[in-house]
């Protein structure tokens, strides 16, 4: 399950300020995409409407569209709700429920929802999401203990694990290595080089590095000066953005002069 | 080459400083002053203490103005008085203790205290006691049912109520005009005087029951009123501080906004939630002046809440101390009063201890 | 497999309605039980500002009923504020800069134990204990300082007068004060004092640098809150003050606060007494309402400079 974002003429609003303007940008199914920029550029806030995930923020509101495989997820009637569990979200600080064992956090999306599953199913469905977040051999023998006792990194891929287990078409990532060391780092790059077999993944990311190792595609975004939104300026693949951009802005960012 | 330093006998450091060794010294010189000054006064020790006390904190005063100069001695100064006004605070507050301790333990250690209620005790029981020197009777069982019943009606009307409130004002009001308008008169309710929440409720019911309607239900309303505005303060505060990004992270898994909150937020916060709700018990279970226009003055046991008058641990202590069983022999209401004060005191204690412990038992298991 | 058709799981989305809307429900009955508490009371309060002049006790009408018993109130407050509002911050400095660090937490349990004190025990402890201490140094203000009006004799011989009261309040206040205080001082960025220290303070002059100017807003609303408590206490007078009318004097018995004389008449109040008592309580509710409005107002004034949030 797998599915293609295209965006057109999206322009992201808190409130009566505007902070990105004008995104035309198509992410391809089973394929990584990176969105890099300078800090403030809208980038993160660009990754969060793509799952509506911006309107929990008071006054947050877009115009323009986001298709997935076609259906816009802002016409009128959809339910963001849905739209969430079709399009999943990994952040920039792991984020276990503290109330919750290593187990229940995988199973949270669906026992949240109130969902029946049988006993059978969930573990297997909580064996099935730890192996792909390649978390399995290390925590199968401890799955009654509190999500908080792990790693950073462990319980950084336990939310992808707990992602993964809602079955989404698209995983969202929002700088999820920044708070991470080196090789927890390592371990969640190889992830998402696997991941992208069955989703679309879409990384936010500082590292440039890290995005010319993991992405097929990279989006750089920039912004004018503060007050100003953030625009998208270069969109290619990823190897022709480090390479040979088109744009100075482009050059001059990804060769370290700015940012 | 370089000389060794040695040490220097008197530091550069040290030198305007009082030693060490000055306070203790100043201490015992106004220690035996203050004894001498008082052999001549007549001598008790409540006064030793005070009079020590004070010429010690004169003498480092003074002996630090001379040494040290003017800031040390303000320092001094400041130090003196902030511990006195410590000390004296704690004179009143150790004698109430003391005082409910030494008369209160001979009447609950008295057989049938938690027993029994005051059906039929009259001044003549308590005249014979009196004169026979036989054990006091009467208890306040009656009152304890009645605290109890009508704090827990109390609890059940208040912990829904402000706890939805709360997650109105946190989840979904977000500083909206209404929910600011809820948080202004929350704050004003917390100051109502627990004497008008009991008007209220007393004017509340007699209009709709007919006037003089006193129950243990109306007095479960009076205390509701105080105990709300707690119960969402402290809740508030305690969802308040449950990360965001927990929120998040369901709402990216998809999962609704009320199973959020019911599943995500309230547990993370339950243990602060839970001993909010304690103390907020703890609060009202004392109140007396509410109880005493709602619920009137029962002498009998009574567990139904919604008629006939109910006694508490509160009203029975004000009424066996102003208006005694036997006017003319007021000890046995006086002992039943200080043993009632002493259970009411530990029921508070227990309570706040409580709190903490559901505090403990509650918070999020942090374990490797 | 569109999202708008997905939408098959409606029962969640009726579930979030009436979730939030017993959330606002739960928010909008607050407002209404206090716009009620208001209305009841001048409803029933109502008959005793209309009565006769004679009818009303006292026979001069309510006016010249209610004001000498919120003279009363206002100063058996005053009192109790005089002595509790320097001895409580200085107890709340004690606590959270004096004491050692590990005896610090348990006295402030033990504060906050004392503030759960029951108020009728307050009462009991003043009627009983206190007052009997007090009657030789109020024998000895009445001959000695007699000539201030507040200390004209004959003293009590009960010792059961407004300054008994007063200091009976001062003692339930002092734990509030204190507990408020200390966590505000408590609060007290440690950058701040850190860098007082090093520019070489004393520990007094620090205090005064970095941790008084931050908790001055805080100060003032704690006592403020006080002042509604003592205004409004009701047990501690009733048992301790052996009332009667107006006096400038605070060592005679006399005097009268709203709160214990609603207490002390609504049991057998019927009839007008009993509107003139709901009466009482209207006013008395005014007057903390009052109290409590300026204190969030010096709150909310002083948090812009605090950075206390």
């Amino acid at each position: 399950m797998s599915k293609r974002i295209d965006v057109s003429d999206l322009n992201v609003f808190y409130g009566d300020f505007l902070a990105v303007e004008g995104v035309n940008i198509t992410l391809d199914a089973k394929s990584v995409t990176a969105f890099i920029g300078p800090s403030g550029c809208g980038k993160s806030t660009f990754l969060r409407t793509l799952n509506r995930m911006h309107e929990v923020v008071p006054g947050g509101r877009v115009e323009g569209s986001v298709l997935l495989d076609g259906d816009n997820l802002y016409a009128d009637g959809v339910d963001p709700v849905l739209v969430r569990s079709q399009i999943g979200m990994v952040f920039q600080r792991a984020n276990p429920f503290p109330t919750m064992s290593i187990r229940d956090n995988v199973l949270a999306g669906v026992k949240l929802n109130n969902r029946r599953i049988s006993r059978s199913d969930a573990d297997a469905l909580v064996e099935a999401s730890l192996r792909g977040a390649n978390l399995w051999k290390e925590v199968k023998d401890r799955l009654d203990k509190p999500g908080s006792g792990l790693s950073g990194g462990q319980q950084q891929r336990l939310c992808i694990a707990r992602t993964i287990a809602v079955k989404p078409d698209v995983i969202l990532m929002d700088e999820p290595c920044s708070a991470l060391d080196p090789i927890s780092t390592l371990a969640i790059e190889d992830l998402i080089n696997e991941l992208k077999d069955q989703y679309t993944v879409v990384i936010v990311t500082h590292n440039m590095q890290q995005a010319a190792r993991v992405s097929d595609k990279t989006a750089f975004f920039n912004i004018a000066g503060t007050g100003k939104p953030g625009k998208l300026i270069e969109f290619s693949e990823t190897t022709t953005i480090f390479n040979n951009p088109v744009e100075k802005a482009t050059e001059d960012y990804v060769s370290g002069r700015f940012g | 080459m370089s000389t060794l330093l040695t040490e220097r006998k008197s530091s550069n450091l040290t030198r305007g400083r009082l030693p060490g060794y000055a306070s203790y010294v100043t201490a015992g010189a106004a220690v035996v002053l203050a004894a001498a000054l008082m052999a001549l006064a007549g001598f008790n020790v409540l006064g030793w203490a005070v009079l020590s006390g004070l010429l010690y904190a004169v003498g480092t005063v003074t002996s630090a103005a001379v040494v040290e100069g003017r800031r040390k001695a303000v320092d001094r100064l400041a130090t003196a008085l902030v511990v006195g006004a410590f000390l004296v605070a704690l004179l009143p507050l150790v004698s109430v203790i003391i005082t409910v301790l030494i008369n209160g333990i001979p009447g609950l250690l008295a057989p049938g205290f938690l027993g029994t209620s005051m059906n039929g005790v009259s001044g003549i029981q308590d005249n014979q006691s009196v004169a026979n020197h036989t054990t006091v009777l009467g208890g306040a069982y009656h009152a304890l049912a009645g605290s109890v019943l009508i704090t827990l009606w109390a609890t059940l009307i208040s912990v829904p109520i402000g706890l939805l409130t709360a997650i109105y004002l946190v989840e979904y009001g977000a500083g909206n005009k209404l929910s600011k308008a809820i948080t202004f008169l929350v704050d004003v309710m917390t100051g109502i005087p627990s004497i008008v929440a009991g008007l209220f409720a007393a004017a509340l019911f007699s209009m709709l029951l007919g006037p003089g309607t006193k129950t243990g239900f109306v007095a479960a309303i009076a205390l509701s009123v105080l105990m709300i505005p707690v119960v969402v303060r402290s809740s508030e505060e305690m969802l308040k501080i449950v990360p965001n990004e927990l929120r998040e992270a369901a709402y990216a898994l998809g999962v609704r906004k009320w199973r959020t909150i019911m599943k995500v937020v309230i547990p993370t916060a339950i243990s602060g939630i839970a001993s909010g709700v304690t103390l907020a018990i703890a609060r009202v279970i004392g109140e007396t002046a509410p109880l005493l226009v709602t619920a009137g003055f029962a002498t009998t046991i009574n567990f139904n809440v919604f008629s006939g008058w109910m006694a508490s641990l509160p009203t029975f202590i004000y009424t066996q101390i102003m208006t005694p069983t036997s006017p003319s022999n007021p000890d046995p209401s006086t002992q039943r009063a200080w043993a009632a004060a002493l259970l009411l005191i530990l029921l508070v204690m227990l309570l706040n201890l409580a709190a903490r412990l559901v505090a403990r038992l509650f918070a999020p298991r942090k374990g490797r | 497999m569109s999202i708008t058709k997905q939408a098959g799981s409606a029962g969640g989305r009726t579930g979030d309605k009436v979730f939030s809307g017993a959330a606002l429900g739960a928010g909008v009955l607050i407002m209404v039980v206090l716009f009620a508490v208001a209305v009841f009371l001048l409803v029933q309060a109502l008959p005793a500002f209309t009565a006769a002049p004679a009818d009303v006790t006292g026979g001069r009408g309510f006016t010249s009923y209610i004001v000498p018993i919120v003279v009363g109130t206002l100063i058996a407050a005053a009192i109790a504020l005089v002595i509790a509002t320097p001895i409580g911050v200085a107890v709340a400095l004690f606590i959270s800069h004096y004491a050692p660090r590990r005896l610090a937490q348990g006295l402030g349990y033990v504060v906050d134990l004392l503030a759960a004190i029951p108020s009728v025990v307050y009462g009991a402890w003043g009627a009983s204990f206190l007052a009997s201490q007090l009657k030789e140094p109020y024998q000895w203000l009445a001959d000695n300082l007699g000539w201030i009006p507040i200390f004209a004799g004959p003293a009590s011989s009960t010792a059961k007068t407004m300054l008994t009261a007063g200091i009976v309040l001062a003692v339930m206040v002092l734990p509030i004060i204190a507990s408020l205080c200390r966590e505000i001082f408590l609060q007290a960025p440690a950058l701040h004092q850190e860098a007082a220290l090093a520019l070489g303070a004393t520990r007094w002059e620090m205090v005064r640098m970095a941790v008084l100017p931050f908790a001055r807003g805080g100060i003032i609303s704690a006592v403020m809150l006080g002042l509604g408590r003592a205004l409004g206490e009701t047990m501690a007078v009733a048992l301790v003050l052996s009332s009667g009318p107006l006096m400038a004097s605070l060592i005679r018995s006399g005097n009268q606060t709203v709160a214990a004389e609603i207490a002390l008449n609504f049991p057998e109040a019927f009839g007008l007494r009993l509107h003139e008592l709901i009466a009482a309580g209207l006013v008395l509710f005014i007057i903390t309402l009052v109290v409590n409005m300026v204190a969030r107002w010096i709150i909310n004034r002083h948090k812009e400079f605090s950075g206390a949030n």
